[in-house]
């Protein structure tokens, strides 16, 4: 019987849009485009030019401070474009997808009876270290220093978020070869947390790992928020995070020998006609999914990932390298709404007591419905915060950049992510998640 | 609204970079968003956001503070004819306190605001709303009395020093409110205690014009045990301006004299019930200031020496700003501690202190802004122990951790 931890601080956003449990086929598209900054931290190098011939799992590019971590292309075909922006940053590489994939040949093997370093260079050569992410900074892991111990999340409690019990059926086997290759990788330990209701065969009686459930409302599913109820992160400590799909994909590798970045994705929100789920390499394009499945005549918002942390993307643009949801909300730029301060709208949804709360779920747009303010009202982040941290006076420190206060206040223990739900209830409408990213850079650049 | 929304549409381009009115895009934008939710969509981030923000918590205490207004204008109005002894019909007596209250209410937010636009045109940022609930708490904590001059003064210098000298709202260390009766009260004491403020015995605008009856005495029922020569509070009575007995549920419902908002202790209560439900001011911080000032009571009770230490708890309360204070000042949060825990000391040291003042004090029988004040300045201090001892659990984990 696992462990169980209740969540009490969070919250449920009662967003519209939530997806029907069916599997409704794959989409594929002529050309996928990888954008190397996905991959938070790292600074890509081209491994390809344009024209060359590549195979699912080959490399496309590599990181510059580490050139053995590969980043592997989702499926096989020929680079086209390499598109740059200011300062020739990458923006995307465009490859061409042939018919039927080919996969790379990277050999069947058993992580359980394998090396460490094995494993490690397994990953690493195979192009999906990127599944790996670490905390402090959260960024992608780095292969140099062992982590003290890997935190998985089995469940995504975010707004209109995919059921991984859904995704993960009948990937028992990969999970856990997933979950022994991770143990590798560890002296301390593999910690696993699941939702209470989550009946995932593959996640509820997985070897190798300490099970966890946390019972709660989002943030409960956020790592983050897990490893500090579990055993939180100390100056100078590094612990690894994961999310139990990418676990997955990690087991195909070893079982198969092929890197296989197929994800289920969850097709959401208010303005989605036929929501449900479609598998589809990263990468691949969503035209065909919004054509005529999305509702017509507004202004509308793509988002590759959930409504709070997800990347807002155009209509023709591609799934992001680790989101499997894409969600399609109303942009709300062509509303005026008259006296909204004195409101009595039903449609309007607050978490606080502001606003009568009447319907069970809303359908909510992009506005930020206030302008920007200094932080006024008190407690508001504390009550959708769940860890033992000061968001409010760690989000203070950042902004002053006292590196002394924010290592006291807990920078280390935190992701951008974790403060989605702040920046959402947050009546000076900050941007909390693009202070806290700014933050561990530019945290990440003075200490490295 | 369409035709309204049209036509800002219209002037928007004068008030842009370049355009000729463009040293007014603060105010322009004020009325815009006060007219209009702005359609500006999230560019990092959440995607979504709450509806709530800072014009609709303002508008909210503001909501909150209405029954003690009302209640408050009714009372100067009832007080009034009480002292020119003539009975008017309910509708009459409000008005008057209405046309009495109105003229302090337009001064201090025609200064305040004014001051506020000009700050944010040259700070180039938006017009913080801060000011719509000091604006409105100015009047309510001020004698009727006033000279409207007076309350010009004294707003323009709290907003100006109090509020913009520290970055405008959300910084400020001291209750802008506050500061501006504070204010007043050194710089004018004769308009702001004794016995002739409290009630407005003058006509208003031509309305209730008579003579104040014999026996009148204008002293708030805090002034009069301030100075009783009774020494016990057994031997004394509370009594209203024409020599009457005054009773609790008088003084419950508001009808004694004293400043427009702090004498309704059953609106002030209403108002706290929507604050509380609307999560806008923090149970924790007004429980607390009341829980200080039962202790400070009980304690001087404990030893009291005369009728004012001798005053049980529940007066204390009905009485003065204790409520008010405690409701609305307390619960301001940007002066107010910012941690849960430190909520709790903060409201606690508040009643405590406000008791001390009062009953200590020989020449100023009322403590609760003066103790509000004191306290602001200690919010700093306290949040900073609450949250060290935070900060000191994790440096204590993490050398654990290295040993381990």
């Amino acid at each position: 019987m696992a462990n169980r931890i209740k969540i009490k601080k969070g919250l449920r956003i009662p967003l519209l849009g939530e997806c029907e449990k069916t599997l409704r086929g794959t989409v594929t598209s002529e050309v996928v485009r990888i954008c190397p900054e996905d991959f938070q931290g790292i600074t890509p190098k081209l491994a390809v030019k344009a024209g060359d011939t590549v195979k699912a799992g080959s490399p496309l590019f590599f990181e510059k401070n580490y050139p053995g971590m590969l980043f592997a292309s989702p499926v096989s075909g020929v680079v086209t474009t390499i598109e740059r922006g200011e300062k020739r940053r990458i923006l995307y590489i465009e490859v061409k997808a042939d018919a039927t994939t080919d996969y790379l040949d990277y050999g069947i093997k058993k992580p359980a009876t394998l090396p460490t370093e094995e494993v490690k260079q397994s990953l690493l050569d195979a192009g999906i270290w990127f599944l790996i992410r670490q905390r402090p900074y959260d960024v992608v892991a780095s292969p140099d220093k062992a982590p003290r111990d890997i935190f998985v999340t089995g469940f995504d409690t975010s707004p209109l978020a995919p059921s991984y019990d859904f995704i993960l059926q009948g990937q028992e086997a990969d999970l856990q070869t997933g979950f022994d290759a991770l143990s590798k990788l560890t002296s301390g330990k593999v910690y696993l947390s699941i939702s209470p209701e989550s009946s995932c065969k593959g996640l509820r009686e997985a070897k190798n790992v300490v099970l966890t459930e946390f019972d709660g409302p989002h943030p409960a599913g956020n790592v983050g928020v897990q490893i500090n109820h579990l055993n939180p992160v100390n100056r100078g400590e590094v612990v690894w995070t994961l999310t139990a799909l990418d676990v997955a994909i990690i087991g195909r590798l070893f079982n198969k020998g092929i890197v296989d970045l197929t994800r289920t994705v969850a097709l959401t929100g208010s303005e989605v006609k036929q929501t449900g789920y479609w598998k589809m390499a990263i990468g691949t394009q969503l035209k065909e999914l919004f054509q005529n499945n999305v509702t017509e005549g507004i202004s509308l918002r793509y988002i590759s990932g959930n409504p709070l942390t997800g990347r807002k993307i155009d209509a023709d643009d591609v799934l992001r390298a680790t989101h499997s949801q894409v969600a399609v909300i109303p942009e709300g730029d062509d509303v005026h709404e008259a006296f909204g301060w004195a409101s009595l709208s039903p449609r309007r949804y607050s978490a606080g007591c502001t606003y009568p709360t009447l319907k069970k779920a809303y359908r909510m747009d992009a506005r930020l419905l206030g302008g920007p303010r200094a932080i006024i009202v008190s407690n508001e982040y504390d009550r959708v915060f769940p860890m033992d941290i000061y968001p409010e006076q760690l989000v203070k420190a950042i902004i002053a950049f006292n590196i002394d206060k924010m290592e006291a206040l807990g920078i280390y223990e935190v992701a951008p992510e974790d403060f989605a739900l702040c920046e959402f209830v947050d009546t000076s409408k900050l941007e909390l998640q693009h202070i806290v990213r700014t933050g561990l850079d530019m945290l990440r650049k003075e200490m490295e | 609204m369409k035709a309204l929304k049209n036509y800002l549409d219209k002037i928007k381009p004068n008030f842009e970079e370049g355009g000729k009115l463009h040293w007014l895009y603060s105010t322009y934008d004020a009325f815009e968003t006060f007219l209009f939710v702005p359609n500006t969509t999230s560019k990092t981030g959440v995607h979504i956001h709450d509806a709530r923000d800072s014009k609709r918590t303002m508008i909210i205490v503001i909501l909150a503070l209405v029954p003690a207004l009302l209640v408050g204008m009714y009372n100067v109005g009832m007080q009034h004819y009480m002292a020119i002894g003539q009975e008017v019909s309910l509708l009459t007596t409000f008005v008057y306190g209405l046309i009495a209250m109105l003229p302090l209410i337009v001064v201090s937010y025609v200064v305040g605001l004014g001051i506020e636009f000009a700050m944010a045109q040259v700070k180039k940022e938006e017009v913080a709303e801060g000011f719509l609930v000091s604006g409105m708490l100015i009047p309510m904590i001020v004698p009727i009395d006033t000279p409207l001059w007076m309350v010009a003064v004294a707003t323009a210098f709290s907003v100006i020093f109090a509020k913009e000298v520290f970055g405008g709202t959300g910084y400020n260390i001291f209750n802008v409110a506050l500061i501006a009766r504070a204010f007043l009260f050194f710089s004018y004491p004769t308009k702001m205690s004794g016995d002739q403020v409290w009630v407005r015995t003058a006509e208003t605008f031509g309305m209730g014009q008579g003579t104040v009856i014999d026996g009148y005495s204008g002293a708030t029922p805090l002034g009069q045990i301030a100075t009783t020569d009774a020494g016990s509070f057994g031997e004394f009575t509370f009594h209203g301006i024409t020599g009457n007995p005054l009773s609790i549920s008088d003084m419950f419902f508001g009808f004694i004299p004293g400043s427009v908002g702090e004498v309704s202790t059953f609106a002030i209560l209403l108002g706290a019930l929507i604050l509380i439900a609307t999560g806008v001011g923090s149970w924790k911080t007004m429980l607390s200031v009341f829980i200080g000032g039962a202790v400070g009571v009980l304690l001087v009770n404990s030893f009291a020496q005369n009728a004012m230490m001798e005053m049980p708890f529940y007066y204390h309360f009905l009485l003065g700003g204790f409520a008010f204070g405690a409701v609305f000042m307390a619960t301001d949060p940007v002066t107010s501690a910012r941690t849960e825990k430190g909520k709790w000391i903060f409201g606690f040291l508040i009643g405590l202190v406000a008791v001390a003042i009062r009953v200590f004090n020989p020449g100023y029988p009322e403590g609760m802004m003066l103790a509000i004040l004191l306290i602001n300045a200690f919010a700093p201090l306290i949040d900073f122990y609450v949250i060290d001892a935070n900060i000191k659990r994790r440096a204590k984990r993490a050398t654990a951790s290295l040993k381990g």
